[in-house]
């Protein structure tokens, strides 16, 4: 049907994958670091746990209610974190945004990997916000 | 189906359901966020500016005659619409929001003191709750919440345990903007003045889909606004009764409000100028006019008669729908016409969306009152909300949407 076609474009399969089965979502005992963040507009929730040593992620821990696009991206972020520099990682999560408000160089588009999944997402300006949620609070995780 | 009230009728008078969304005629589900609007009300506002615009109270030309006109015949209805004892009962505000803010201010701030009371309900939209929660903190009164019974509506008997002499202010909702639920008012009001204490009601949801008369209801304070029942947005209403008007200091100064200035102080205006400072939104007071005029026609037991009868209809169409958990009472007798609901697995913004695609607008989200959507257990929910122009097919289509939908997030 038509009007699943552009849908389609969101929630792509691997996307209800990681919404059906969150990967890393097991809490953490001790972690380096955590935050709890939501999106006030949706009520979506995310809690981020990481372990880092010597700036490399070592262990991750996420958990958190909303709708598939935000929980599939924390999922997605959270195997896109693990055994990264952090650094690292906030570079990829620049060009995770350009890549959904669509802004992204051909050249920065092969770091992305599995998180190009969610490209169909900015066809839906209204929920590139619940895709971004994990990934800004990683990034107030880090540079806080 | 009403004889009174034909929404396909209805619906050729809003020119807005000429238009498709995502290639499919648009099913407008999120009448209690804003309203659609009558070619009547459109064009009310297109003649102010093309043939009498000018500002009021103050020319002696034509034009300015003209608008006052217009500007004191609209407040004329107003008054009649809510049956007003007394036309300067009804004071111009920009929304519920700024009623409320209103009230809280000028009456609250002055009359709330340390030790004292003030009650509103746990299902308040927060537009009823966070101005009271500040002025409440400001001035050391207590802010507490109306008990409930088993079936989660206001238990008045319970309440007249807890409500006392140092109770001064119930502020509570007339029909839930969450749960469609509507509140026994005319108990709540007389329980607060068997205390001695004030009664405002949030009348956001209830104006719009129900024949009101203050003074049957016996309120000391009702807000509403006129973008929820046909009118443009950024106007709203207080009605309040007179002596108590009378008592309160204005909230915003400038020009309009006063009747003399002078270099070292300033007389207020009479009744309702003394609370409307500055240029009023003319072009919008006039077309909330003619939105009354629009309602006044159907007539309102009609209007709330059809959405009776499309919440019942709603309600045994959702019973079909398994994965589905409506929120609050299932019992239409007690509902106006809005659902919320929850499906089992579909995330209401995901639903929210998918719908979307199939022409279909409802609303998602915590529906400013985030925590009463907590006390479900829930960041969110979905909620379809009817109003004349709905017909039964729109909650067909509604249900069968659902269904597809439901197929596509679990086959996928």
């Amino acid at each position: 049907m038509n009007e699943f076609n552009e849908l389609d474009e969101m929630y792509r399969e691997v996307i209800l994958d990681h919404y059906r089965s969150p990967r890393n979502n097991q809490p953490l005992l001790e972690p380096t670091k955590e935050i709890e963040s939501n999106n006030p507009f949706c009520g979506d929730e995310i809690k981020l746990q990481l372990k880092i040593q010597n700036e490399i992620v070592t262990e991750i821990g996420i958990s958190g209610r909303g709708c598939a696009i935000s929980q599939a991206s924390a999922s997605l972020m959270g195997e896109a974190l693990l055994e990264k520099n952090i650094n690292d990682s906030l570079e990829l999560y620049s060009s995770f945004r350009e890549l959904l408000t669509g802004n992204l160089s051909e050249d920065q588009l092969d770091n992305l990997g599995d998180l190009l999944a969610l490209e169909g997402v900015k066809k839906f300006p209204i929920r590139v916000k619940c895709a971004l949620l994990s990934w800004s609070a990683f990034n107030d995780l880090i540079e806080v | 189906m009403n004889k009174n009230l034909d929404p396909k009728k209805i619906k050729n008078d809003f020119p807005i359901f000429e238009r498709t969304i995502n290639g499919y005629p648009l099913i407008y589900l999120d009448n209690a966020a804003t309203t659609q609007k009558p070619q009547s009300v459109i064009d009310s506002l297109s003649s102010y500016y093309q043939y009498s615009n000018a500002n009021v109270f103050r020319g002696v030309h034509t034009l300015s005659i003209e608008a006052t006109d217009l500007y004191d015949e609209a407040r004329k209805k107003v008054q009649q619409f809510i049956k007003a004892k007394h036309i300067e009962e009804i004071i111009y505000t920009r929304n519920t929001s700024e009623s409320i803010n209103l009230v809280a201010y000028s009456w609250a701030l002055k009359n709330l003191k340390k030790g004292d009371k003030m009650f509103i309900s746990p299902f308040e939209h927060h537009s009823n709750l966070v101005p009271w929660q500040q002025i409440c903190r400001k001035v050391g009164a207590q802010l507490l919440y109306i008990p409930l019974n088993d079936s989660g509506t206001i238990d008045c008997e319970k309440f007249s345990t807890q409500i006392d002499k140092n109770t001064k202010l119930i502020s509570v909702t007339h029909m839930s903007n969450v749960l469609g639920e509507i509140s026994p008012i005319k108990d709540l009001t007389e329980l607060a003045h068997r205390f001695g204490a004030l009664i405002m009601v949030d009348g956001a949801q209830s104006v719009p889909h129900m024949s009101i008369d203050v003074q049957e209801m016996n309120c000391d304070f009702l807000a509403f606004s006129s973008h929820k029942m046909l009118g443009p947005t950024g106007i709203g209403v207080l009605y309040a009764k007179k002596e108590i008007l009378e008592s309160m200091d204005p909230f915003l100064f400038g020009g309009d409000m006063i009747s003399e200035v002078t270099y070292e102080d300033a007389k207020w205006n009479d009744l309702p100028y003394k609370f409307e400072a500055g240029t009023p939104n003319i072009a919008d007071a006039i077309a909330t006019g003619i939105a009354i005029d629009y309602l006044q026609d159907i007539g309102m037991e009609n209007v709330f008669n059809h959405e009776k009868s499309l919440v019942s209809y709603a309600l045994e169409k959702f019973s079909s729908l398994e994965n589905i958990d409506i929120l609050g009472s299932q019992n239409p007798s007690l509902k106006g016409g809005v659902i919320s609901f929850n499906h089992k697995f579909i995330h209401p913004h995901d639903l929210g969306t998918a719908l979307d695609r199939h022409g279909i607008a409802i609303r998602t989200g915590h529906h400013c009152a985030m925590p009463l959507i907590r006390s479900f257990g829930l960041v969110a929910a979905s909620r379809a909300s009817f109003y004349i122009y709905n017909g039964n097919e729109d909650i067909d289509k509604l249900i069968n949407s659902i269904s597809e939908i439901e197929d596509y997030f679990k086959n996928e």
